[in-house]
């Protein structure tokens, strides 16, 4: 089940989990803005630090409740059953422990990776009943479900991704820390997607107007690796994947390069992707934090529906 | 207020410091394939010839061996060790591009003996060079900043993204003409917004390329101006139309009376019987990289023009004049196959 765009649910419908979520910036006004038209999450809170916060009173102009009180305060409520981290690393890091001490799942879009790493087109059932999951990168969430796509049909030795932005999608927080989204990302292309060995590369870019998010994949393939069924998967992948990101679209077909004595008697498929974004609360072309957000809100659905079919279990 | 005679003395030209880029630069026009014992070559005869400083790694700096911009013989440590090794005098530099290469890449090569890192960013993103500068910095490296594809914004921002470098621990920030589209008014504007900006916090260099024939001018252009350290690489082997010749330099600056500290005689030498002999394309202003220069086209994607033009049957002038006209920045090789795959399909639509 997705969430259905331009629809807000029902306030209080049964069975529904609650969230709160922290940090109220950009990225978790556009979060709120998707939350808001789930059917599978009841959106109570949002969480900032500052009183003078803009998010905070967009958030309470939207009827959520806000308080500018941190965690602490989060902490004296009727706690929800999922929490949204979109603050910092170093908030998460601080934040975790308590979220689980309170029995709250958290969903993490900081690179803080204090839980599994999740990507919702490839392994959220997996991690559905963990306390903590780690949503990865804005470049991973665009291009692990594509070495996936190919890893699920033959074996993939190596994958690279190219990740183009544009600069003003890139907050200082990322500027600071970009060896952070090269090696985490690098990191879940061979844990999540599938690839034994993965590399990420990314480049912000400054033309006017703002480019729209692009993401290159390229996966080493055998020479005798079925091309059909990988342009087939591939396909499939992008479908899976538009359900929760509309803008996500491949802009060609997988193109098949034969095998090189520079990519050890490797083949090459490479796969090259436009994410555009569904402009919430951000704008279109910031297409790297709308896949993000969308990712983040859908993991959380995933959640929220295996803990309601534990509960009915019981 | 007259100056007493006997005060005037021969004005000595203020030393400048010159880099040959030959083993990272270059390495471009030999599709990342020096081997170890082509960088012992060269390093060893460039640092009897005098270099102070030679840079030795991937063409796209550290971790640059990929799909996307090609696959190294031989890893940056193993480059860097095999010149480290040949040196007496000379410092070796490496380069790094944030998005690319990490801090833990540093590393590495500074244990294999680098002693400067030269930290890249496009000209209008400074800020994503802050974390390397100062991890460089922490490990005890000399810093050099670039700020690449120079001609896409005006002097006063350049030297605003300069100071964020020279803030971040930076000791030389460079123009960089990555498309070799700067004509030598532009270098001075450039150049001089820059040193006025630093002053003594940083120096100030150029990189130069010969796609408008322009590298050694404006080398001189930006010397004048003030910058103390420049780049070049033998026989201009590099990206494009390939950079500023390094003999050449060396031979102008002598003739100028500037103090270099290398022997352009012997920098001769390693150009013709040294470097020469191993190099089967040397790069050439040809149609192509013309375009580059005058569309600002980031050198290093002639190459891979040429090879999508290759595999999707469309002209290597033509795909570079698009990535020209959409803006694309260095590391977006991958843009070059998208845009190529869109010319064919219009070709046959």
């Amino acid at each position: 089940m997705t969430s259905t765009i331009g629809t807000r649910a029902p306030q209080g419908a049964g069975g529904r989990a609650t969230a709160a979520i922290v940090g109220p910036g950009n990225i978790g006004t556009d979060l709120l803005v998707k939350l808001l038209r789930s059917e599978l999450i009841d959106v109570r809170y949002m969480i900032g630090v500052d009183p003078a916060s803009d998010g905070l009173a967009r958030a309470r102009s939207l009827g959520v409740q806000a308080s500018a009180g941190g965690v602490d305060w989060l902490l004296r409520q009727q706690v929800p059953d999922l929490v949204f981290e979109a603050t910092s690393a170093k908030a998460h890091l601080a934040n975790a422990d308590r979220y689980a001490a309170a029995g709250i799942t958290a969903i993490d879009l900081t690179p803080a990776a204090v839980g599994p790493f999740v990507c919702p087109a490839v392994n959220a059932d997996v991690h559905a009943d963990a306390p903590n999951v780690n949503m990865i990168t804005c470049g991973g969430q665009a291009t692990i479900p594509m070495v996936h796509a190919v890893s699920r049909v033959t074996p993939v030795p190596y994958a690279e991704i190219v990740a183009s932005i544009a600069s003003r999608s890139a907050g200082p927080g990322t500027r600071a820390n970009i060896d952070e989204f090269t090696e985490t990302t690098s990191h879940a292309i061979e844990a999540v997607g599938g690839a034994a060995k993965g590399k990420a590369i990314i480049i912000l870019n400054p033309v006017t107007p703002p480019m729209i998010m692009r993401d290159t994949v390229f996966c080493a393939i055998g020479p005798d690796a079925d091309k059909d069924a990988i342009t087939e998967s591939i396909h499939r992948m992008a479908q899976t994947v538009q359900r929760y990101v509309p803008g996500y679209a491949l802009r060609s077909d997988p193109q098949f390069d034969d095998p090189n004595p520079l990519w050890h008697g490797n083949g090459r498929v490479g796969v090259f992707l436009e994410v555009r974004g569904n402009g919430d609360y951000l704008p279109e072309w910031a297409g790297n934090l709308d896949i993000m957000t969308a990712a983040a809100v859908r993991a959380g659905e995933l959640i929220a529906q295996a803990k309601n079919a534990k509960a009915a279990n019981k | 207020m007259s100056t007493p005679e006997h005060t005037q003395t021969i004005q000595i030209k203020p030393f400048v410091r010159l880099t040959d880029s030959t083993l990272r630069d270059g390495s471009h026009a030999v599709r990342h394939q020096f081997t170890t014992s082509d960088v012992t070559r060269v390093a060893a005869a460039l640092d009897a010839a005098g270099m102070p400083v030679i840079e030795v790694t991937h063409g796209d700096g550290l971790a640059g061996s990929s799909f996307n911009y090609g696959f190294g013989r031989h890893t940056d440590a193993e480059l860097v060790a095999a010149a480290v090794r040949s040196v007496r005098q000379a410092k070796i530099a490496v380069l790094v591009l944030p998005g690319l290469g990490t801090v833990h890449d540093l590393k590495e090569v500074h244990s294999a003996g680098a002693q400067i890192a030269r930290v890249a960013t496009h000209c209008t993103e400074a800020d994503v060079s802050v974390e390397h500068f100062t991890a460089a910095r922490e490990l005890g490296m000399e810093t050099v900043g670039f700020l690449m594809l120079s001609h896409r914004i005006g002097p006063d921002e350049l030297a605003r993204q300069a100071r964020i470098m020279a803030d971040a621990g930076c000791q030389c920030v460079y123009v960089v003409d990555s498309a070799g589209a700067l004509l030598p008014d532009m270098v001075r504007d450039r150049v001089q917004a820059l040193v006025a900006e630093l002053g003594t916090d940083a120096q100030v260099g150029f990189h130069g390329h010969q796609n408008l024939s322009l590298g050694v001018a404006n080398s001189i252009v930006a010397y004048e101006n003030g910058a103390r350290q420049i780049d070049g690489t033998l026989c201009a082997l590099g990206a494009g139309a390939g950079n500023t010749p390094t003999e050449i330099l060396a031979t102008v600056f002598d003739v100028m009376g500037i103090p270099t500290g290398v022997d352009a005689a012997k920098v001769l030498d390693v150009a013709e019987e040294v470097l020469k002999p191993m190099i089967t394309r040397l790069p050439v202003a040809d149609r192509a990289s013309i375009v580059q220069g005058r569309y600002g086209v980031y050198n290093s994607f002639l190459l891979h023009a040429e090879r999508a033009a290759d595999r999707y049957g469309v002209s290597s002038h033509e795909i570079l004049q698009k990535v020209g006209e959409a803006g694309y920045v260095g590391g977006q090789e991958d843009m070059i196959i998208d845009v190529a795959i869109g010319l064919a399909a219009q070709r046959t639509a």
